[in-house]
């Protein structure tokens, strides 16, 4: 076995997953507190990588330039997906909190092929090249044949985030209000918790998390257009179910074991089926262990 | 009813969704040729639109917290717009309108052909073979329950079932109908067994994650299916031995499909009313009360999947049969998704609402051609409304209130 | 109860009806004048119709919409002299998104309205399946995008004919060329799974695998759409080939050649007609650099390329989309045949494309006996100081 061929796509695996970890953490934070999929997520992560678009087209149009550009793109899209996560769950979530989860599930589809659409008939239907404003940093430079500048800035993302996240989780009021809700709604709510502002506020952090990976996977690619989201939003919900739905550090796993068995499979079987094994993979993960790498195995609420 | 509390309400919309859709609505920036585009009238649109709308919005979420709050029978004090879509109803139930309605419907429908020009023919064959569709994923998703994401793989093994033995062993129409049917079958237990223990979303993905397999294996196993330039000159069905000319053909398998799409109904009116349909809702309505009632929660999913996957392979036969030639592209996510829209558009669980969804869903697309890339983002708004405010569909299972009187029944017989 | 709430309803229903009917003999009355005034010029021959069918909307739609502008403003040009043989043309426009079943439908429907010929269908799949229902109904159709070998080559479609070369003379020139000018001998094919592209990989690596002097190392789909190509660039890299012929389109082509250019590969990249698009450089900026790829043989200093390109820009105000040119020369084509043919009769039309020559912005063409055209051929051209240039 060549050592030099594994490592590289090792590397390859670990950029992979690091990116589906980015989309997969705002995923399994929404589903841990609401139980419900919300297909739109990879939407929401299309929209702040456009929105990162359109504000660096519009500063560069201005006679700015460098990495600050891609500071300020990369916030003003964490901003807009926030608001649109926090508008999506008012108009097709929230009159749904008591309906049966199948209708809230369609009413996500909808959401999803709603926006997609929506992108592509305000904008354009064809592919945009996303400008790399990651600076090269200089101490990359001897290990330009294994990594590149944005990998790195990924990695260090993902790690930050999460950590954040769970941080956020364990020790703030807000999440601590987070978890009662996400354990039981309604005794949540009896116990004084604001269970409408909760959810809210999950959704704006799932969807502000979802931005930057957008922002920064698009400077990765290299190109974006409004079709982006879908198929990157279904594989970072596979990734969120293989670590354990609803867990944190989970997603993270999770996205990184998809990121790696697509790496490997593509790298010493064949990428003709890289999508059909991931999938593969997430139902056999499903049948043998239902609640994922770390998830804890659900109780039945009668 | 329109106060000024109203107008801030929707001035404060209107606000907030022209600061929202600004950036993609209002720049656009082309990144290939270094333009930006300021497109401000725009936003006028969406402000004016949205101030509109939301009263409309903000109507209809009252009317149904309103409608939640009353009896189901208080016809009376229901609001105007279900009213009127109420009434229909009744008077269509009372057999003296009934029954001359269906048969000058079934008249219509037979004469068709005669009346209407080649493609009018063809289109209302892709509506019928839509309402088998729909009328199959309605027995998993309306009756049972379980949301099925990949229902378009089963469409295909049927299609591909009678393209491939008919290309390599000359099997005919006829022969293959029964096995691509069998074969949508044995597919649907084959996605079902290993998928029993998942429930709600779960499934959904992974009956997603099964429809995107069938589709990568149609397109990457050359060898087996041709990959995606697809397969040419599938015999059309036989008639006793005549010779027919396309357009004879297309009008054989318009009536072959009036034939299937009243064998469906029938059967799957049968179904709902059999033991396993009432299982299958059962199962819909609470899992484990129904497995504590006694039901055999296994076999009902799986005949669930069992019995719609067949509907699918029958579909997909005569499909390949009147397209001649087909490809991986007719059985992507998107056309799963445009059968359940079918499904959930017309109502859940209701036959004659599946049909209606389905005349809505193909017809409408045609008619509207030069609206047609407005049509995915108007699909996408229908299921979000659709869920919001009339979660039954256009017509909502009667069986709702049948269910209730049986409930009433069952200590009697227990 | 029931006679209440019907004439309840009856007041605004008649209303409605009334508006309704109302605007339409408004909208009615309209077009009856303009017709009239149309109609004075036409005298009374009834016009020549011509179907043109392709992807209008939806994703695809950048590959149909220039067809429909060569269509029409060929049309307009010849309408606005005599017309053909004093006939006018019209055009009967018709969206199929591409699709197969949607393919029949607007087949069908284009021969219900009476079209004596068909430009058309854009993609492979759908010309496919809707070339029976045209093949029975007897009606000439050419198309200026659907590459797929079999359409002429099966000998199914007598009535099929197309003004763009089929994809094996594509990938037998980019095999040539690897071979013979470029010398690589390690050779990796990819495609994108799709229709064009998987047929024009395969054709690629039966040729290179018939020649002695080359050997495909690797031959795989990519998934299009995916965050990350690393790990298909790794294992080119793996598999020590000298150059890469990619069958597919430029989105994806230009995410490999980046990654292949930042890990500081010099692999060779060869692709087809779907990448020998300027946004392809756009896209892929410097990394485009020293690209590879077929098109059509350079016609644009052709005068009639020169004058339908200048046409598209007086109109449209800008650079004319896929597939433009070959549209423009089918519809040249077509409207030869029935000028030349002096008839709207099927054989009288398939002979006349057979038979005569036509200048066309792809230089003078006519059709062989399996519906290709004979004089429309493939070109490499290679991206130099962001641009493709004509490699001879």
């Amino acid at each position: 076995m060549n050592f030099d061929y594994f490592f590289q796509l090792f590397l390859g695996g670990l950029t992979r997953g690091s990116i589906y970890a980015l989309i997969a953490l705002g995923y399994t934070m929404v589903y841990g507190i609401i139980e419900l999929i919300n297909f739109a997520h990879g939407e929401i992560y299309m929209i702040g990588a456009f929105t990162a678009l359109i504000v660096i087209g519009v500063l560069t149009f201005a006679g700015w330039n460098g990495t600050a550009v891609l500071v300020i793109a990369a916030i003003v899209a964490m901003l807009y997906a926030a608001a649109y996560g926090w508008t999506m769950e008012k108009i097709a979530y929230k009159p749904l909190r008591k309906a049966p989860r199948l209708s809230a599930l369609l009413s996500a589809i909808g959401m999803s092929l709603f926006l997609q659409n929506y992108v592509r008939l305000a904008q354009t239907a064809n592919f945009l090249p996303f400008p790399n404003l990651i600076p090269d940093f200089a101490f990359l430079k001897p290990a330009a044949r294994f990594i590149r500048p944005s990998e790195i800035v990924i990695y260090a993302t993902t790690a930050i985030v999460m950590a954040g996240l769970t941080l956020l989780i364990k020790f703030t009021r807000m999440g601590k209000a987070m978890r009662a809700t996400a354990q039981d709604r309604e005794m949540a709510q009896l116990l004084g918790v604001d269970v409408d502002r909760v959810i809210s506020t999950t959704f704006v952090l799932g969807s502000a998390t979802a931005a930057l990976g957008g922002v920064l996977i698009a400077s990765h690619v290299g190109q974006i257009n409004f079709y982006i989201g879908f198929l990157a939003g279904i594989k970072a919900f596979v990734a969120a179910v293989l670590g354990g739905i609803g867990s944190l550090p989970g997603a993270v796993l999770g996205s990184l074991v998809l990121g790696w068995t697509e790496s490997f499979f593509t790298g010493y079987v064949s990428s003709d089926y890289e999508d059909a094994f991931a999938f593969l993979f997430l139902v056999l993960i499903l049948i043998f262990r239902p609640s994922g790498i770390l998830g804890r195995k659900a109780m039945e609420k009668v | 009813m329109i106060n000024i509390g109203e107008i801030k309400k929707s001035l404060l919309s209107a606000l907030w969704f022209m600061l929202l859709t600004f950036p993609i609505m209002v720049i656009r920036v082309n990144t290939i040729d270094h333009t930006i585009q300021w497109r401000w009238e725009r936003l006028v649109w969406v402000g004016g639109a949205v101030f509109i709308l939301s009263f409309a919005w903000r109507y209809l979420l009252r009317r149904r917290q309103a409608s939640a709050r009353q009896t189901v029978m208080d016809i009376q004090t229901r609001g105007l717009v279900s009213h009127l879509l109420q009434r229909p109803r009744e008077i269509f139930q009372t057999p003296s309108v009934r029954r001359p309605a269906m048969g000058l419907a079934l008249v219509f429908l037979l004469a068709l052909p005669l009346i209407f020009s080649w493609n009018r023919t063809i289109l209302m064959t892709n509506v019928l073979i839509y309402v088998v569709l729909g009328l199959g994923l309605n027995i998993v998703v309306g009756l049972a329950g379980l949301l099925n994401l990949g229902y378009a793989a089963f469409f295909a093994v049927g299609a591909y079932s009678y393209a491939l033995l008919n290309h390599h062993f000359g099997l005919g129409f006829w022969t293959v109908l029964p096995i691509g049917a069998g074969l949508g079958a044995l597919f649907g237990i084959l996605l079902a067994l290993p998928v029993l223990r998942l429930r709600g979303d779960y499934l959904a993905i992974v009956t997603l994650g099964f429809g995107e397999i069938i589709r990568l294996m149609l397109e990457n196993w050359n060898d087996f299916s041709f990959g995606p330039s697809g397969i040419d000159n599938i015999a059309p069905p036989g008639l006793f031995g005549l010779s027919l000319t396309l357009q004879q053909t297309h009008t054989f398998i318009y009536y072959l499909m009036i034939a299937l799409t009243t064998l469906t109904v029938v059967v799957v009116r049968r179904l709902e009313n059999s033991r396993v349909g009432r299982a299958w809702v059962a199962l819909r309505e609470d899992e484990i009360a129904c497995q504590a009632m006694g039901i055999d929660k296994t076999k009902a999913k799986l005949s669930a999947f069992a019995l719609g996957s067949t509907w699918a392979g029958t579909a997909g036969v005569v499909f390949a049969a009147k397209q001649k030639f087909i490809n991986p592209y007719s059985f992507t996510i998107w056309e799963s998704i445009m059968i359940l829209c079918i499904v959930v558009l017309g109502g859940m669980g209701s036959i004659p609402g599946v049909m209606i969804g389905g005349l809505i869903m193909v017809l409408l697309p045609e008619l509207l051609k030069e609206y047609a890339d407005y049509r995915w983002l108007l699909f996408g708004a229908i299921l979000v409304l659709m869920m919001v405010f009339r979660p039954g569909g256009i017509i909502s299972d009667v069986r709702k209130a049948y269910a209730f009187e049986a409930e009433e029944e069952e200590p009697h017989h227990g | 109860m029931k006679n209440r709430w019907i004439g309840g309803r009856s007041i605004p229903k008649i209303l409605a009806l009334a508006v309704i009917v109302a605007t339409a003999c408004i909208m009615a009355g309209c077009a009856q004048k303009q017709d009239a005034s149309k109609t004075q010029k036409a005298q009374a021959l009834p016009p020549i119709k011509i179907a043109v069918v392709g992807s209008h909307s939806g994703d695809l739609a950048s590959y149909g919409i220039p067809t429909v502008r060569a269509a029409e403003l060929v049309v307009a040009q010849r309408n606005s002299v005599c017309g053909v043989n004093g006939r006018k043309v019209e055009l009967i426009i018709e969206d199929d998104v591409c699709k197969p079943e949607i393919a029949t439908n607007s087949a069908t429907k284009v021969v219900g309205e009476g079209a004596q010929a068909v430009l058309g269908h854009i993609c492979s799949g759908a010309t496919k399946a809707a070339l029976g229902i045209y093949k029975e109904s007897k009606i000439v159709t050419m198309s200026p995008s659907a590459t797929n070998p079999a359409l002429t080559q099966s000998g199914e479609y007598p009535n099929f004919f197309r003004t763009i070369a089929a994809d094996d003379a594509q990938a037998k020139l980019e095999v040539a060329f690897v071979l013979d000018v470029l010398k690589a001998k390690k050779i990796a094919v990819l495609h994108d799974k799709g229709d064009y592209g998987k047929g024009l990989a395969e054709f690629a690596k039966r040729f290179v695998e018939a020649d002695s002097r080359g050997e495909v190392v690797l031959f795989e789909g990519i998934t299009p759409g995916a965050v990350d190509y690393s790990a298909i660039v790794n294992k080119i890299n793996q598999a020590g080939a000298e150059a890469v012929i990619y069958g597919g389109y430029h989105p994806e082509a230009s995410k490999i050649v980046a990654q292949m250019r930042k890990k500081a590969m010099t692999t060779l990249f060869i692709s087809d007609d779907g990448v020998k698009d300027d946004t392809f450089i756009k896209v892929a900026g410097e990394y485009a650099e020293g690209v590879y790829a077929t098109g059509p043989v350079d016609t644009t200093q052709n005068p009639i390329a020169i004058e339908a390109i200048a046409a598209h820009k007086a109109k449209y105000g800008e650079e004319p989309g896929a597939f433009y040119l070959n549209a423009y020369a089918a519809i040249l084509a077509l409207i030869n045949a029935f000028e030349k043919s002096c008839s709207t009769n099927y054989d009288d039309l398939v002979n006349a494309l057979r038979s005569e020559w036509v200048a066309t912005p792809l230089g003078i063409i006519k059709f062989d006996a399996r519906g290709d055209a004979i004089g429309v051929g493939f070109a490499m051209y290679q991206v130099q100081s962001g641009k493709y240039v004509e490699v001879r």
